[in-house]
């Protein structure tokens, strides 16, 4: 006799927490086949407020934390994720109806830049800051920052990677982030979530909703507490329209990326949700 | 006379020959625009300094087409050392005629000639110096190796710094590979157009720079126009947003250097002469119509007492009038448009019980004059406490410990600068970590160098103008290839209308007032315009 299976509850991650939706709902997730998976949490408005809400409260503590500190924290999620791999090729190859090894490809790649990203932690202000030779007694110096909160919405034809290439680079630098998994295979993004939970990430600093990217990010473009959109899923989506709402607000938007190069390994993706400032300071004139 | 007085010493204006009326600059020539003529003025007298043409759409078509044009057969394949040898050209004709351009900078714009002598045309030498010896290093911008030019930039300046903030765009623009169209304000456009002669005495190949003066209607379209790579912009944050949301969706490149409401931190410990210099510079250098002005005082509240006794005692001496004379500290107002929004400001301050004072000056009968002014007792929740007033007032804030000052420097939407006094090296630097702001002066203010990245946080807008970051903006690794190329769209079918409110009066800008009217007249139609617009984009791209 087959041993009856325990499905898992899928719900959502927020400030380190596992809640349901507050809004009770759920949608149906299949696999490529058709048959049923799981009920995903399909999370409102109100959740993607209280993310927000998280990440904000995460932000400062992360982004002052020493890039060594963010580096190894980093590095222990993939620690985690490999311990995991064999999970996340299964949910993957049920998803998304694919080969075991083109699976297990795409936890490897995961891993892999997941750890690039980490070991960027404490280089990046090394390249892409600098001591400026101004003409004057000035000690001068830039430094890229974290923007603060970016709201990703992560590449909707991949289970694990593509979330993974979106929200690993924002968070080098000391942004948080709330992230809208792939509508269509949204399994793995909570099965990362609980990767998380259980790793070294201070709750808040990566706060991952399932459901409708059209429903919720219209409500993160125009959230005043978010300080950058990375649009390089949504463009399924009237994105045009989410870079439209994040003007009142300034936001730092990226456009929508297609084809398996979405979202590609790069210094830009660390670069692109980060401020530079200008430090001057006197020098006596001795 | 007092000591303090000095008896006037007006520079000469016989080293500029204006002529009445002055043309637009398209593909190398001088040439009449078909909009309607405009004078522009000496706000210090009001008087008319000579008629500008403007342009219209169909000049905006030439102008972007000529840089088209320009950027596809010479400019972005002449190699890097050649494009750095016009630059360098440059920099040289703008130090020879650099007294010119000071006098003719500060008829047309008010602001004292010891600023444009000493500060505004140096600048501008400086940052084509600068970007001129980038040209021929692209590899090493960061971007990787062989990185390409945008293509035609639309550039947008305000009339706070007319010439150097031509310099501040123009320079990285051409170094990168970038060809040009560029809009002045339109109360400041004559060195700009001064400047179109030097282009033509270092024999610059044609189309590579052009400018167009006219309304701010015309820099809407401008910036819409769907031949156009990159847009860069300074002035008023709502003006910003205008041109964000005219172009959401283009995939254009964007940065903006928007308003903000510094924040000059001086701790008990201060130098304090020192520190009293660097408010003062801080507020009332350029007559406070500077986005990284240190409008906000914020002192400890142990030496607040002091502190302002002796700020107002140096604000006496400060000298307030002719801007062709040498002495003078404090020049006229841009316009007449900002000097009420300033007015308005300073009378919401009084009306919400904040304490103003100015010294006892006199100030000139024509023209457009404003004292500068300090404001007391004044809390967070004030208009000038959180409004840009774009002119020469300080707002007086106090705290008491380095937590409560790095609150009160952050309560606002804005990010551009921040200043900080204190003897304590490990205060400064711990404080300097916690500031929200693109450029932090520690023991100095308002410094600005070709090298140094300069721009801000939050609705201060992004990007970086300066330094290594600046070149960047400008530039694209070789992988990328959509953006080079001028989007493949059908043109749409109607312009995106946003072009009304890309005004002038709030291009450098400014208080509430004047944002206010931008935002509220953008609300509409300019949106779903926009919209519509970029979704046939978005459609074409498939």
């Amino acid at each position: 006799m087959t041993r009856l299976a325990v499905p898992k509850t899928y719900k959502l991650y927020i400030g380190g927490k596992l809640p349901r939706s507050e809004s009770g709902r759920s949608y149906i997730v299949n696999s490529s086949t058709g048959d049923f998976l799981a009920n995903a949490s399909l999370a409102s408005r109100k959740d993607a407020r209280d993310a927000v809400l998280a990440a904000r409260g995460a932000q400062s503590g992360w982004a002052g934390a020493t890039a060594y500190n963010r580096g190894q924290v980093l590095y222990r999620v993939a620690e985690v994720l490999e311990g995991r791999h064999a999970q996340f090729v299964d949910e993957i190859t049920a998803l998304e109806g694919v080969s075991r090894a083109a699976a297990a490809a795409q936890v490897d790649e995961a891993i892999d830049r997941w750890v690039w990203y980490a070991g960027w932690t404490d280089k990046f202000a090394q390249i892409a800051g600098n001591a400026n030779p101004v003409a004057g007694p000035y000690f001068n110096l830039s430094v890229p920052e974290a923007t603060g909160v970016v709201a990703v919405v992560a590449p909707q034809d991949s289970s694990l990677l593509g979330l993974v290439s979106a929200v690993a680079p924002a968070l080098v630098a000391g942004n948080t982030v709330v992230v809208i998994a792939s509508e269509a295979f949204p399994l793995s993004a909570i099965s990362l979530a609980e990767v998380l939970a259980t790793s070294d990430v201070p709750g808040g600093v990566l706060n991952i909703l399932t459901g409708s990217p059209a429903e919720i990010a219209p409500w993160l473009a125009s959230h005043a507490d978010v300080d950058a959109l990375d649009l390089v899923g949504a463009g399924a989506l009237d994105w045009v329209a989410l870079e439209t709402a994040a003007v009142d607000t300034v936001k730092r938007v990226a456009w929508p990326e297609d084809g398996p190069d979405a979202a590609a390994p790069s210094i830009e993706r660390i670069r692109q949700f980060t401020e530079t400032k200008t430090v001057w300071h006197t020098k006596s004139m001795i | 006379m007092s000591f303090l007085e000095y008896a006037p010493a007006p520079e000469s204006t016989s080293i500029l020959k204006l002529r009445d009326e002055y043309g637009l600059f398209i593909d190398g020539e001088f040439t009449e625009g078909h909009g309607t003529p405009f004078d522009t003025i000496a706000p210090s007298t009001g008087k008319k300094l000579a008629t500008m043409s403007a342009a219209d759409g169909s000049d905006v078509d030439r102008a972007v087409a000529a840089a088209r044009r320009a950027h596809d057969t010479v400019w972005s394949r002449m190699p890097g050392k050649d494009r750095g040898k016009y630059l360098f050209r440059i920099a040289r004709l703008v130090q020879e005629r650099a007294r010119e351009l000071a006098v003719a900078e500060s008829l047309d714009n008010g602001k004292p000639i010891k600023e444009t002598r000493d500060f505004d045309i140096p600048t501008v030498a400086a940052w084509f110096f600068y970007y001129a010896g980038w040209a021929d290093k692209l590899d090493y911008a960061g971007l990787g190796k062989d990185p390409r030019a945008l293509g035609v930039a639309a550039q947008v300046i305000p009339w706070n710094f007319p010439l150097m903030m031509l310099a501040w765009k123009i320079a990285p623009a051409l170094a990168a590979g970038n060809t040009v169209v560029l809009k002045p304000a339109s109360t400041t456009p004559l060195t700009a157009i001064l400047f179109a002669e030097i282009l033509q005495q270092a024999d610059l190949p044609k189309g590579v720079v052009n400018i167009l003066t006219g309304p701010g209607s015309m820099g809407g379209q401008l910036v819409a126009h769907e031949g156009v790579d990159k847009v860069a912009f300074t002035g008023s944050t709502g003006v910003g947003q205008t041109i964000a949301r005219a172009i959401a969706g283009q995939r254009k490149k964007l940065t903006l250097e928007l308003g903000g409401k510094g924040a000059n931190i001086v701790f008990d410990d201060a130098p304090i002469e020192q520190a009293v210099e660097g408010v003062v510079n801080g507020i009332f250098f350029n007559q406070g119509q500077v986005c990284c002005a240190g409008s906000r005082l914020l002192v400890q509240e142990s030496v607040h007492d002091e502190f302002v006794a002796r700020l107002k005692e140096r604000m006496q001496t400060l000298r307030v009038g002719d801007p062709l004379d040498k002495n003078t500290d404090v020049g006229a107002v841009n316009s007449a448009a900002q000097l009420k929004t300033i007015t308005d400001l300073v009378a919401t301050g009084e009306a919400e019980g904040a304490e103003a004072w100015a010294p006892d000056c006199e100030l000139p009968s024509e023209g457009f004059w404003f004292r500068p002014t300090i404001f007391t007792n004044v809390s967070t929740s004030h208009t000038i406490a959180r409004d840009e007033i774009f002119g020469p007032v300080l707002s007086v804030l106090t705290f008491r410990t380095p937590a409560e000052a790095i609150a009160k420097a952050n309560n606002t939407p804005y990010g551009l600068s921040a200043g900080i006094w204190s003897d304590k090296g490990s205060r400064v630097l711990a404080l300097a970590d916690k500031l929200k702001a693109g450029v932090v002066w520690t023991n100095t203010f308002n410094k600005f160098d070709p090298t140094s990245p300069f721009g801000g946080y939050k609705e201060s807008g992004y990007g970086r103008e300066g330094g290594l970051q600046g070149i960047g903006a400008y530039l694209q690794p070789a992988a990328a290839d959509a953006a080079a190329t001028p989007p493949a769209v059908e043109a749409p079918a109607e312009t995106p209308d946003i072009t009304e409110v890309v005004d002038e009066s709030v291009e450098a800008g400014t208080g509430a007032a004047s944002q206010g009217a931008a935002a509220g007249d953008s609300a509409g139609t300019p949106k779903a315009a926009a919209s519509a617009t970029a979704t046939s984009r978005k459609k074409a791209r498939k």
